[in-house]
């Protein structure tokens, strides 16, 4: 599932493992593969593996175990300075006794490049961050969106094909983010970039990358697309890491083809997809996404199964309201509508009925 | 113009804020009050007053106050003794210089910068009684009643107008001769008549009866003179009209003046007392050296001198300070430079080690502080002489001969390893602390962008802990240069600092005047040298943590 190698991948991790202590494993088993231009993200809570990963492409860290390749060689012994690889850190890193351009002129003259040549990459590459009015400061001189940029520029103004960047964004305020977020991934495909980006913020993952893949205990849970990783979660893991979840616990009861029923634990019986539960009995996680809810009965088909609910609370967020109900024993089940002029804005204790489509309700491993 | 800022109630904002900051201000001046005050009277004030005598010279017209008035004229270039006014001046300056036993103080001062001063003043201040009975014995022969102290204090006390300008002037002599106060009450003062009659013997009888009743509290009436009244009494009844006196002893006197007593010939007897007196020398130190400021400590701190001639160098085989001087400023650079190389990898390991270890490393580096200097400085001794460890193990493995054992001790090199030792902390301490706040991330940062591992070390790293190299060599290198004690012990002649000359002069040589203008210059260079590495480097460049 997490492996898709292909023939022309770029970047390719094998079976590998890291311990630091002999110990614990802090990566198990990691098979990925990247093909060229791909912007992937690695995304996962702290301790799960992720920048660890990241060190070892960069070269920082050895591999316990199996190999990475780049470009179909392995790389295991090649030192960091050898492997021509961008980075980008989360502090950024640029050298505070350097100017901006020294900072950017650095790659360029320990590979020895030409000095007119230097100066005209070093203003490309600050142009290419806007930053070309910068080039006299200091870092210490910039704000801590400009030196991000810096960082970028410099670790773009070597043409390094492949770039890796720590949680570049995450010492930022959110507009800011924002804004640079786009650049980044803008950046990245006009340049036609292969980019692994190491972050913990989801939104982030999910609206920059091609592929997020979402690290857990060391292991990669998923690897897919963002729509898809968030529609279609494989397992609780998945989804409740990704956006905001709803969770019923119950028991799978019936399974027709990719149809099932559970029965909840107070006896309530709904419908739901199965996904990684394969037989009748088992414990199950259901999970269905807050805006998949639905209360008008009309646009459910007439046999589907619906379920009482008590509204607790009614909050009005601007462009959605976001009500939190009793379901099926549990008080956290949220709802989220549109703030459509028909909307109807509940009371807190009235009695609805709520049901969903199916296939927006997954039954996941409890 | 612009508008002054007001405040709500109509002050200026900037005087309504000063008074809002006041009282912080006045209770942090309270809090670091204690800590001022102390700082101020057990240092800077022992420390400036200490520096001041590099330059204070007022020994030579406290004690020879009228010699050097009298010589002021003389032409010292020339081949000319001084004149004869200026012998007598002498004899009355000794006089009372060695009944108040200073001499031998002037002596010693004026020795530094001539030798041989100091015993030619201390057997002249001997021998003035003796020329002072040439006049005296004469004058009991005459009349006994001038050997009866009665006599002298009725003819010279006052009857009536005192000259009040002739006792303060003798009482500021006496004062600024004995370094006491003498302006206690005295039963005398000086009769205005006869002090104008006998002007020399009035001003030599006044100083004695000020001198005995402010420094030795006795009553003037019951005591009898020195014997210098008696040549002072005898030049001035060379030339006082006694006609119109009728005072107390007054045919006493008339007797003395026709009797035509001699005055003894002042320059002749200094000369037999000692044919130093007949040369030129002393009389040109004095008056070379009679300023009451003086760059002569100054001059003697570069192995220079003041001559009547101007400044010229001491002569050769005298000639150390110089040497000494460049001496401990080279060696200083020296071990300045040995710890910065001992102590950088000390300080990045220290820095890039797991907390642990580091922690063990740096106990290894902070154990030299926690044994007295003393022990270490001996043990280097232990270590480095021609019996010591050192040598043994050289010659037990056979790389140095028995007879051949090195000298590692007594000379620059023993002072150099034991100093680097000592002074290593002061410079892995600082290193450390700068080297911590270097992220790793700046290293990788470089790697990542092609450099090698020297590259970024050269280029990143080591830019950025060039502070901590700074604020170490400023530590090591002015504590070195003022380093005493383990040059001391371990330098023998050879390794010596500028130091050890200042406590040579402090302790041994007593010359006060000449340390303190080698502490002087000592703390000049340190300034100077700060300043230049403020220029350099920038002294926002030091850090300490």
């Amino acid at each position: 599932m997490a492996n898709t190698a292909t023939d022309q991948a770029f970047v390719e991790f094998e079976r590998v493992q890291k311990s630091y202590d002999g110990e614990i494993l802090v990566v198990k088993d990691l098979n990925l593969s990247m093909p060229k231009g791909e912007f992937l993200t690695m995304l996962g809570p702290s301790g799960s593996g992720k920048t660890t990963c990241l060190m070892m492409l960069a070269g920082f860290e050895t591999a316990t175990h199996g190999e990475i390749k780049l470009d179909g060689r392995p790389i295991n012994n090649i030192p960091p300075h050898k492997r021509g690889i961008g980075m980008v850190f989360q502090n950024y890193a640029l050298f505070p006794h350097m100017t901006v351009a020294e900072n950017l002129s650095f790659p360029l003259e320990v590979r020895k490049v030409g000095k007119s040549e230097r100066e005209e990459k070093i203003m490309r590459a600050l142009g290419m961050v806007q930053m070309q009015d910068f080039a006299g400061r200091r870092p210490a001189q910039l704000s801590g969106g400009q030196q991000q940029r810096i960082a970028l520029a410099r670790a773009l103004v070597f043409e390094p094909e492949l770039v890796l960047m720590d949680e570049p964004l995450g010492a930022l305020d959110k507009q800011l983010r924002e804004t640079l977020q786009f650049e980044i991934t803008r950046l990245a495909h006009d340049l036609g970039i292969t980019t692994v980006y190491v972050t913990h913020d989801q939104t982030e993952a999910l609206t920059m990358s091609d592929r997020v893949a979402v690290f857990d205990d060391g292991r990669i849970q998923q690897l897919a697309p963002p729509d898809q990783l968030y529609e279609e979660p494989e397992n609780s893991f998945v989804a409740q890491f990704i956006g905001e979840n709803n969770t019923l616990m119950g028991k799978i009861s019936k399974i027709t083809g990719d149809q099932c029923e559970v029965t909840l634990d107070d006896g309530e019986i709904i419908d739901a997809k199965p996904v990684n539960v394969t037989e009748v009995g088992q414990r199950t996680r259901v999970s269905i996404r807050p805006e998949r809810v639905e209360m008008n009965k009309e646009r459910l088909s007439p046999d589907a199964h619906t379920l009482k609910a008590e509204v607790l609370e009614f909050i009005y967020m601007g462009d959605i309201f976001r009500t939190r109900l009793r379901v099926a024993g549990n008080d956290d089940f949220v709802i989220k509508t549109r703030n459509a002029p028909d909307q109807v804005r509940l009371t807190p204790g009235t009695q609805i009925d709520i049901g969903w489509l199916p296939q927006d309700c997954r039954a996941l491993d409890a | 113009m612009a508008e002054v800022m007001q405040a709500a109630d109509g002050t200026p904002l900037k005087r309504s804020l000063a008074r809002a900051l006041r009282r912080q201000k006045m209770r942090a001046l309270a809090l670091i009050a204690p800590l001022l005050l102390f700082v101020l009277i057990t240092f800077i004030v022992p420390i400036a007053s200490m520096l001041f005598r590099s330059v204070e010279n007022d020994i030579v017209a406290n004690t020879l106050p009228y010699t050097v008035e009298a010589l002021a004229d003389w032409d010292a270039t020339g081949t000319d003794l001084p004149p004869a006014p200026v012998y007598e001046a002498m004899f009355y300056d000794m006089f009372l210089a060695s009944e108040a036993k200073r001499h031998t103080r002037l002596g010693t001062r004026l020795n530094y910068e001539t030798t041989g001063m100091s015993s030619l003043f201390r057997q002249s201040g001997r021998n003035m009684d003796d020329i002072a009975d040439l006049s005296y014995e004469p004058l009991e022969d005459l009349d006994d009643a001038w050997d009866d102290g009665e006599t002298w204090y009725a003819l010279f006390n006052t009857r009536g107008v005192s000259d009040t300008t002739l006792l303060d002037d003798q009482r500021k002599r006496v004062a600024r001769l004995s370094g006491a106060a003498a302006d206690a009450e005295i039963n005398f003062a000086p009769d205005a008549e006869v002090s104008a009659l006998l002007p020399l013997a009035a001003r030599e009888y006044t100083a004695w009866a000020v001198f005995v009743a402010t420094q030795n509290n006795r009553d003037p009436a019951e005591r009898d003179p020195w014997e210098s009244v008696a040549p002072a009494l005898v030049t001035d009844l060379q030339r006082a009209d006694l006609s119109g006196y009728v005072g107390p002893a007054a045919d006493m006197l008339r007797a003395a003046q026709q009797a035509n007593l001699p005055v003894p010939d002042f320059t002749q007897e200094f000369g037999a007392m000692d044919e130093d007196w007949a040369s030129l020398e002393p009389w040109q130190t004095i008056q070379t050296h009679s300023g009451t400021y003086t760059s002569g400590y100054f001059l003697n701190a570069i192995d220079a001198q003041k001559t009547p001639d101007g400044v010229a160098w001491q002569p050769e085989e005298k000639q150390i300070l110089l040497t000494l001087f460049g001496r401990t400023i080279w060696m200083s650079l020296l071990i300045t430079f040995s710890c910065i190389a001992l102590g950088y990898p000390i300080a990045w390991l220290l820095a890039n080690l797991p907390m642990r270890q580091a922690n063990v490393l740096l106990i290894l580096v902070l154990l030299p502080f926690w044994t007295s200097l003393l022990v270490r400085t001996s043990a280097w001794k232990v270590m480095l002489q021609q019996q010591g460890v050192i040598n043994d193990v050289l010659v037990w493995i056979g790389l140095v001969a028995d007879d051949g054992r090195l000298i590692m001790i007594n000379n620059q090199f023993g002072t150099i390893v034991a100093m680097t030792h000592i002074l290593l902390p002061f410079m892995i301490l600082p290193m450390y602390s700068v080297m911590q706040t270097i992220p790793p991330s700046y290293l990788r940062a470089a790697k990542s962008l092609g450099a090698t591992n020297w590259t970024a070390f050269w280029r990143v790293y080591f830019p950025q802990s060039v502070p901590g190299i700074g604020a170490g060599s400023i530590l090591v290198f002015i504590l070195s240069i003022g380093y005493y004690i383990t040059p001391e012990i371990v330098g023998g002649t050879k390794g010596v600092f500028i130091s050890n000359r200042i406590a040579f002069h402090i302790s041994s040589s007593l010359n006060w005047g000449l340390a303190a203008a080698l502490g002087t210059i000592l703390l000049a260079a340190v300034l100077v040298l700060y300043w230049a590495y403020d220029k350099i480097v920038g002294i926002d460049n030091v850090k300490l943590g």
